[in-house]
């Protein structure tokens, strides 16, 4: 492979993680406020196959993508008006609302299957995207995956940096702490629940408009990403810099799949198709293996310089949940 | 600021939780609000703080009549509330707990925050690290971020909930200062609480709820025994101290060591008899915790060995050290000890031995209708245990352990709990003591550990003391030792 194929593939990395890097980062931030929106993986296809077709209706790609975040939008607002308002059980509706909204764009997407349609075209950004390897890597995308740079840092920044982030923490850490410092805590969740919900809705468009553009129903590739993206949350530990290594990781697992077929062609490709996903568990394991009480039993016995070492490497990956995820919040 | 309560009426359902309460504190008083569990006084602050509106009755901050209608609305009339468990954010950094809640601009402002809580802190002599993670705190530590926080809101009234529960006595002695010194500043303090000795020696006045009603407002000096009969409505007799009769050994520790990632136990040499009661004092986290867990079986020691009357069994698992006559009752009454959702019922028939593949529910029920006359719990059969109060929670625990046992292992066996039941539960024990059960316990309480132990072991961050006599020791020689003073050169032999 020469140096210009990898620059290219890595690039490609960089493109095909963002339809995951928004499912991540509004899963991250609906969750930071303590709900679970378990329907991801049926809006992301929903919203591809929405995004689409309007985008092809109309002819205008900014519909399309508008389309994307307000279908995000309102799958979201029922998971935050069963959960806040009825307080029903988050993982139940979300997870009926993942498999409704799959099979939704599957049946609604048929007039669209395999028809080519409106794509968005990378725009080198002038003056960057001559530099040498990183302009090829990082600057001659489409404005969608610029977004999804972009948007990495700014949630990070808004729940890390900003005193509304901060109360963004506090609600889905211990809400009546949140409600004794003035927060309208089920407000706030409804906000950030739908909020996260629109930029969900923006990884459909982001692969059926940008990274694989059209849609092709059952075979389009995107069944799953929801599922992953939700362990990606995990694994991210609900920051969004974490959260968009993990995607990062997971497209250029799948990147490595597809060039180690073209030269290993005795290993069937379906192994290499979905070993990413296995190994992104086999990843969450090892990150929340510092929990385990015969881990530390077994850490016990190393000398003593190698097991602050490997407690400190644990402690580090280690990330706690918000505390009052999927618990809702009663004010007395 | 002058806080003055008319007329306060708050039912919940059939319990009358405030009845026709009056009562008015001075600016620069610290006001002692006194009862036993149940007796009304979280209602009461409640109401004052914002988190529940009473039913009738009237607020009157400095004369003028207010009505506040949440917690940030009562922040901003000036009254600040310190929960028993502090009201914060664990995995927070401290100066992010201490900005929360503050209204500001977009960014936090965290440098001039940080100011700001140097100066308060530095007003009250606390030492908190604005950059450290509240997880990492002390209680104590977690209450001073909270008074700190509430007075740069602006608080001019401030409420503590039970605030001595799980704190180090000098913490205690800290956080009294602390609040003489807000007395002084012309503050309002309220401090609510069960213990006597703590609003004796602090309160500038003291009013008594029993059954929801103000039975009193007293003013020094104070009479134990009038505000002990005052709270229950009876005098109450606290037990007399007996010196066990040595019997045969229940217990041995051959140089015991045990440790986690952050503390080492090593070497502790002990030999309990039977009817012996051994407190283990320290403050939380020294250690005491990790070695009673060693003991009983849930952690693995890392060396020395563990005899249980004959038996060896170090190393083995928890459920072959209850076969040998060994029960532990851990701090966390819900979370360890009892099952959330199960009825009083349920608990006993899973307890039971006898093991038959149906349930005999009849059997069941009259077993726990028997223990809970023995045992004197206020709840029925079907009660889940989760809506029993605490103390009755700790009788249920106790009812709940096998007979005969060899050895009980407590951990802050009255924690939060009123003088009735801690004299209960403490009765209780004794007698299985004099039928040969030995006893070890873990408290906070030093009058507790004075009180029934008949020898004390004290850590310290994970040095122990050798057993001393109970008989020996003051509070203060206690207290010094728990605080890593007063040490012998070399510790931990016994």
């Amino acid at each position: 492979m020469t140096n210009e194929q990898l620059l290219l593939g890595l690039a490609s990395v960089l493109a095909a993680a963002a339809p995951v890097l928004f499912a991540v980062i509004g899963e991250t931030i609906s969750e930071r406020a303590g709900v679970i929106n378990l329907s991801m993986n049926g809006t992301i296809l929903l919203t591809a196959m929405g995004s689409f077709a309007v985008a092809l209706r109309t002819n205008s790609l900014w519909l399309g993508f508008l389309t994307g975040m307000a279908i995000g939008a309102l799958v979201a607002l029922i998971v935050a008006f069963s959960s806040i308002t009825l307080k029903q059980s988050q993982v139940a509706v979300g997870f009926v609302l993942a498999l409704l909204c799959r099979d939704l764009a599957y049946f609604l997407g048929n007039p669209y299957m395999n028809i080519p349609g409106p794509r968005l075209l990378a725009v080198p950004i002038p003056g960057l995207a001559q530099l040498p390897y990183v302009g090829t890597l990082f600057f001659n995308h489409t404005v969608i995956t610029y977004l999804s740079f972009v948007m990495i840092f700014l949630a990070w920044a808004w729940i890390f940096k900003t005193r509304p982030g901060l109360m963004l923490q506090g609600i889905g850490e211990r809400p009546a702490a949140a409600f004794v410092r003035g927060a309208n805590v089920n407000r706030m969740r409804y906000l950030y629940t739908v909020i996260g919900g629109a930029i969900i809705g923006l990884a459909g468009p982001a692969y059926s408009l940008s990274v694989k553009a059209g849609w092709a129903g059952t075979i389009s590739g995107l069944d799953g990403i929801g599922w992953i993206a939700l362990s990606i949350t995990i694994f991210g530990g609900w920051n969004p810099l974490r959260a968009a290594f993990g995607s990062y990781l997971f497209a250029f697992l799948q990147w490595l799949g597809l060039v180690l077929q073209a030269r290993l062609p005795n290993i069937p490709s379906q192994v290499l198709q979905v070993a990413p996903f296995p190994l992104m568990i086999l990843t969450l394991l090892l990150v929340n293996i510092g929990d385990a009480e015969w881990v530390a039993r077994t850490l016990a016995l190393l000398p003593t310089g190698l097991r602050r070492l490997a407690v400190r490497f644990l402690r580090a990956l280690r990330a706690s949940p918000p505390a009052a995820l999927g618990v809702p919040f009663e004010s007395e | 600021m002058d806080v003055a309560l008319y007329d306060i009426h708050k039912t919940f359902g059939r319990v009358h939780a405030n009845v026709g309460i009056t009562l008015s504190v001075p600016a620069g008083t610290i006001q002692g609000i006194l009862g036993e569990n149940g007796a009304g006084k979280s209602t009461l602050m409640k109401v004052l703080s914002g988190f529940i509106r009473a039913d009738r009755g009237e607020i009157r901050l400095d004369g003028r009549p207010v009505v506040i209608h949440s917690p940030s609305d009562a922040i901003r009339h000036g009254i600040g509330m310190l929960h028993q468990d502090p009201l914060d954010f664990p995995p927070m950094r401290v100066i992010d707990n201490f900005i929360l809640g503050r209204k500001g601009g977009l960014l936090p402002g965290r440098a001039a925050a940080k100011r700001d809580f140097r100066a308060l802190a530095d007003q009250f002599g606390f030492s908190l690290d604005p950059d450290a993670y509240v997880d990492t705190l002390t209680v104590g530590e977690r209450q001073q971020l909270e008074i700190l926080r509430l007075l740069w809101l602006g608080a001019r009234v401030l409420i503590f909930d039970e605030p001595t529960t799980g704190i180090s006595a000098a913490q205690k002695e800290k956080l009294f200062a602390a609040l003489r010194l807000l007395a002084e500043q012309g503050r309002t303090v309220l401090f609510v609480s069960h213990k006597l000795e703590d609003v004796e020696g602090l309160c500038h006045k003291i009013a008594v709820l029993r059954q929801g009603y103000l039975v009193g407002d007293v003013r020094p000096p104070y009479k134990t025994a009038q505000l002990v009969e005052m709270m229950f409505g009876k005098s109450v007799a606290m037990g007399e101290r007996q010196p066990a009769k040595p019997g045969p050994v229940a217990l041995r520790l051959e140089s015991l060591s045990v440790e986690d990632d952050r503390l080492k136990v090593r070497d502790v040499s002990l030999t309990v008899h039977k009817g012996e009661v051994i407190g283990l004092a320290g403050m939380e986290g020294s250690g005491q915790g990790l070695f009673m867990r060693a003991i009983c079986g849930l952690v693995r020691p890392t060396g020395g060995r563990v005899w249980v009357g004959d038996q060896d069994l170090t190393g083995r698992s928890y459920l072959a050290h209850k076969r040998h006559g060994v029960a532990f009752l851990p701090a966390s009454r819900l979370e360890e000890g009892l099952v959330p959702g199960l009825n009083l019922t349920e608990h006993f028939v899973l307890a039971e031995e006898r093991r038959s593949f149906f349930v005999d529910w009849n059997a069941g029920r009259s077993l726990a209708r028997q223990r809970i006359l023995d045992f004197n719990i206020r709840g029925a059969p079907e009660t889940p245990v989760e809506s029993l109060s605490g103390g009755n929670q700790q009788r249920a625990l106790l009812a709940l352990l096998r007979v005969p046992l060899d050895l009980l292992l407590l951990e802050h066996p009255t924690r939060g709990l009123d003088i009735e039941s801690t004299i209960y539960i403490w009765s209780k024990l004794k007698e299985r003591c004099a039928q040969g059960m030995a006893v070890l316990f873990i408290s906070s309480d030093l009058e507790e550990i004075l009180q029934y132990s008949d020898r004390v072991l004290v850590f310290f961050s994970g040095r122990v003391t050798p057993p001393l006599e109970a008989a020996d020791l003051t509070t203060d020689r206690l207290g010094e030792l728990i605080g890593g003073k007063g040490w012998p050169e070399k510790g931990g032999q016994g």
